[in-house]
């Protein structure tokens, strides 16, 4: 591919020649392959388009490009044909000729590919009016609908790798005092200082140094770190050059858990490109600073993303994590410095010293900066990955870009900060997002999953699920964790499950101490969080479920019962033949019935229904 | 020849030792499960005791001692898929193969696992069959999903 680049110049040489190889008039269609949208069955859309351009010998006029994750993937598989940015979504194969046919050929808008609003019906045409990316500020992420994540061509067409050009040129000590002023906080889930922590490390006593980036996204819930190390790895290892860099690190790894395939491939890829082009490596661009990267992957144990379980689990050992008396900055991976930072940490670096500290300082909140992408999912209408500056309202992101919550019902609750955070209720939708307003309300920011909530979600039921997900996960290591979250779970599964008993409440906050007070790592003593979080705010919930044995939310098997509308039902038969026990019975036309002796408690039938008739209480 | 392909694989990390769980990730890909001779094999040709071996394998939910079946099928359980219902669809799939989760059926057919999060949250609950994904799944899609690849329901 591209032959060594050997100084700054040469760098800025290819980067204008590759751009001035594009003319921005010229049309482009691209279409996301994102994992997202091949769930959607993107890959043979693509296949499709390439086949149809070149059946019309159209290939060699027009940019084709197929990229990483857009952020809307709810709406996937989406194309967007520029100069024009025309956006639609949902496109099938069957739709591939018409829009080449159409829109490209002739520039006519094909109206049912549109994006139309859920609540008003109104379409929109071009990607930037679409409300979901209309509110957002992507700055980090917004360059994945940019570039083909395998051409590295396409990350140098965007000027990428400039910032480590101008990095290069720069003292080590100046690029820690930039990011330090940029006051870069970690995006992996605490909110520690980059800076601080670049500095600690470039001071500390030892070689080799390491600089690692955490891509093991053990957070439910959340896949940001997947898109953006999937849909733009350059951005990635651009930003990791610096840090090693500026820290004085030779060697650097990346932790990506084995679930993610395609970010393996396509960081592997990216590697061997930079290498390649002399930016990775034995003297990079010409400046005598070296510096290689490994990727390893992990095993997919949630608390392997914890700095010391991560580095035992790249010395091929248990992932066990151990008492920090000593920091990582000091002794880390085989007790040698290293700075661990999070995948969208690294991608803001470049960011930061392309347009300087003060620039980032600028955006957010007093002591959140920058841009934050959130994974907005579960009952709300826009799912996906946004990025809005620090500081953004909740009512904002669940409303104007998340369009509100699905089938018109009503918000419950936002889960944020994954298995360490918290629930938030409606009382709280004008907070705005950032680190330490999300702790005063007894969440977190965490890796930046956000799980919306309605009236279907059972609070006590999502805090066993947590706690569940958590006992499982536990190491085992010490035990207030192996212990004291596994009685959590114990006790919140025997009050979803009918079995609560006065003082079950009481017990939890009293365990949820303990828990908070001896744990080792952070796991356990956030695993707590969730419990606390619901119980502060539902606590009406946890007692119906204890005092009355009653699920308001209808979710809980052993509290439920199903019965049928008579009002409602149409007697579309629907539901008798999605039953598998035969508990649901009637007459074509005639209200249905049933049986609760019988019912498992399934849920098909409701499912089924077309008419809302079937009732779960 | 199992032992020569472990043998392979190992020197394809050039024997480094830190590189024991993407080795056994390669070697469990080869073979479906990490069979115990495999285990003693990876032990030998790295020079890492049996016992870490087996720790590294029991520790990481990635690795399977067992043979899975011809069918795989995980579900996802991560948070934004279980708001919307994966549970529901978890036991209409536990139910319909007569299986625990993590299990495989007596005839080797099919094996069920539930998983974390698969990274593609936004079309949840997602279940995936042989690798391949299958979002917005609910629980009718479910029962027909299993009717495809041959399962008599
Ligand atoms: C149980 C547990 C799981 C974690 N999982 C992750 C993870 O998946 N990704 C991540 O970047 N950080 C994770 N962290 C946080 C890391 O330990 C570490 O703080 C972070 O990677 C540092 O990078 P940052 O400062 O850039 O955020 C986890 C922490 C704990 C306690
Ligand atoms: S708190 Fe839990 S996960 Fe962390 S070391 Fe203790 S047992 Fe292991
Ligand atoms: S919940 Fe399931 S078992 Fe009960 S009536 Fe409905 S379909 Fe039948
Ligand atoms: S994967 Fe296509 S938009 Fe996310
Ligand atoms: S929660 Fe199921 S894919 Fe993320």
């Amino acid at each position: 591919m591209t032959s060594k680049i050997k100084s700054f110049s040469e760098l800025k040489e290819l980067q204008e020649k590759i751009k001035a190889a594009r003319d921005s008039r010229q049309q482009r269609i691209t279409i996301c392959v994102g994992t997202g949208c091949l769930a959607h069955g993107a890959m043979s859309v693509a296949d499709a388009f390439r086949e149809e351009l070149d059946r019309r010998g159209l290939s060699v006029k027009i940019d084709f490009r197929k990229t990483g994750c857009h952020g809307f993937c709810e709406r996937g598989p989406m194309v967007i044909l520029a100069p024009e940015n025309i956006f639609y979504q949902h496109v099938g194969v069957s739709d591939v000729g018409e829009i080449i046919e159409k829109t490209l050929l002739k520039g006519e808008i094909i109206d049912n590919l549109l994006y139309a609003n859920p609540q008003t019906g109104e379409k929109y045409v071009k990607e930037d009016e679409v409300p979901f990316y209309k509110r957002q500020t992507r700055t980090v992420f917004g360059m994945n609908s940019k570039v083909d994540p395998k051409k590295m061509e396409d990350y140098l067409a965007v000027d990428g790798y400039s910032a480590l050009a101008k990095a290069l040129k720069m003292k080590p000590g100046e690029i820690i005092r930039e990011v330090v002023t940029a006051n870069l906080r970690g995006r992996g889930g605490g909110g520690f200082p980059a800076g601080r922590k670049w500095e600690e490390t470039s001071k500390a006593a030892g070689t080799p140094k390491y600089v690692i980036c955490n891509a093991d996204e053990g957070d439910p819930g959340a896949y940001m770190d997947r898109s953006l190390l999937e849909g733009n790895p350059h951005l990635v290892l651009e930003g990791m050059i610096i840090g090693a860099y500026a820290i004085g690190s030779n060697e650097g790894y990346i932790y990506v858990r084995n679930e993610y395939p395609l970010a393996v491939e396509n960081i592997n890829i990216a590697i061997k490109q930079a290498r390649e082009a002399g930016l990775l490596g034995e003297n990079i661009l010409g400046s005598g600073f070296s510096f290689d990267l490994k990727v390893n992957r992990g095993g997919g144990a949630f608390v392997c993303g914890e700095s010391s379980a991560l580095f035992a689990s790249l010395e091929g050992r248990a992932g066990e994590p151990r008492a920090k008396y000593v920091h990582a900055t000091e002794k880390g991976l085989y007790d040698k410095p290293t700075n661990l930072n999070n995948v969208e940490t690294w991608a803001n670096v470049p960011f930061i010293i392309n347009n300087g500290g003060d620039w980032y300082a600028g955006i957010g909140t007093d002591r959140s900066k920058g841009t934050k992408i959130f994974s907005l999912v579960g009952k709300i209408n826009n799912t996906g990955l946004v990025e809005v500056p620090m500081g953004t309202k909740l009512r904002e992101i669940v409303f104007d870009i998340g369009g509100g919550i699905l089938n018109n019902r009503k918000f419950k609750a936002i889960q944020t900060g994954g298995p360490s955070g918290g629930c938030i209720p409606e009382a709280y939708l004008d907070m705005p997002v950032d680190y330490d307003e999300l702790t005063k309300v007894g969440s977190m920011m965490g890796s930046g999953g956000m799980i919306v909530m309605d009236e279907g979600t059972c609070m006590v039921d999502l805090a066993r699920y947590f706690t569940n997900f958590l006992a499982n996960e536990s190491c085992g290591k010490c035990v207030p964790c192996r212990e004291g979250v596994q009685r959590m779970k114990e006790i919140l599964v025997d009050i979803t499950e009918g079995k609560g008993r006065e003082g079950d409440i009481e017990l939890l906050e009293s365990l949820a101490s303990s828990i908070k007070d001896g744990a080792l790592c952070a796991l356990g003593t956030s695993a707590p969080n969730p419990v606390l979080s619901t119980i502060r705010y539902f606590r009406d919930e946890y007692e119906a479920h204890i005092k009355e044995k009653r699920c308001p939310a209808g979710v809980c098997k052993a509290l439920i019962t199903y019965s049928v509308d008579s009002g409602k039902c149409t007697g579309c038969t629907l539901c008798a033949k999605v039953c598998p026990v035969g508990a649901a019975t009637g007459e074509k036309k005639q209200a249905h019935k049933i049986d609760s002796d019988k019912c498992t408690r399934c849920g098909a039938c409701k499912e089924s229904c077309q008419f809302d008739a079937i009732i779960v209480r | 020849m199992m032992e020569e392909k472990v043998k392979e694989i190992v020197q394809g990390y050039g024997g480094d030792r830190s590189y024991l769980v993407p080795i056994m990730q390669d070697v469990q890909k080869e073979f479906g499960y990490l069979a115990k001779d495999a285990l003693l094999a990876i032990s030998a040709n790295l020079g890492v005791p049996v016992s870490r071996v087996y720790e590294v394998a029991t520790f990481y939910k990635a690795f399977s001692l067992k043979p899975k079946g011809r069918h795989h099928i995980s579900l996802c359980m991560g948070t934004a898929c279980h708001v919307r219902g994966a549970e529901f669809i978890a036991s209409n799939i536990t139910t319909l193969l007569g299986i625990k989760d993590g299990e495989t059926t007596e005839d080797q057919e099919f094996s069920f696992e539930t998983v974390g999060c698969l990274g593609a949250c936004a079309l949840g609950p997602i279940v995936v069959v042989d690798g391949e994904y299958h979002g917005e799944m609910n629980i009718a899609k479910s029962t027909k999903l299993l009717k495809k690849i041959g399962k008599k329901v």
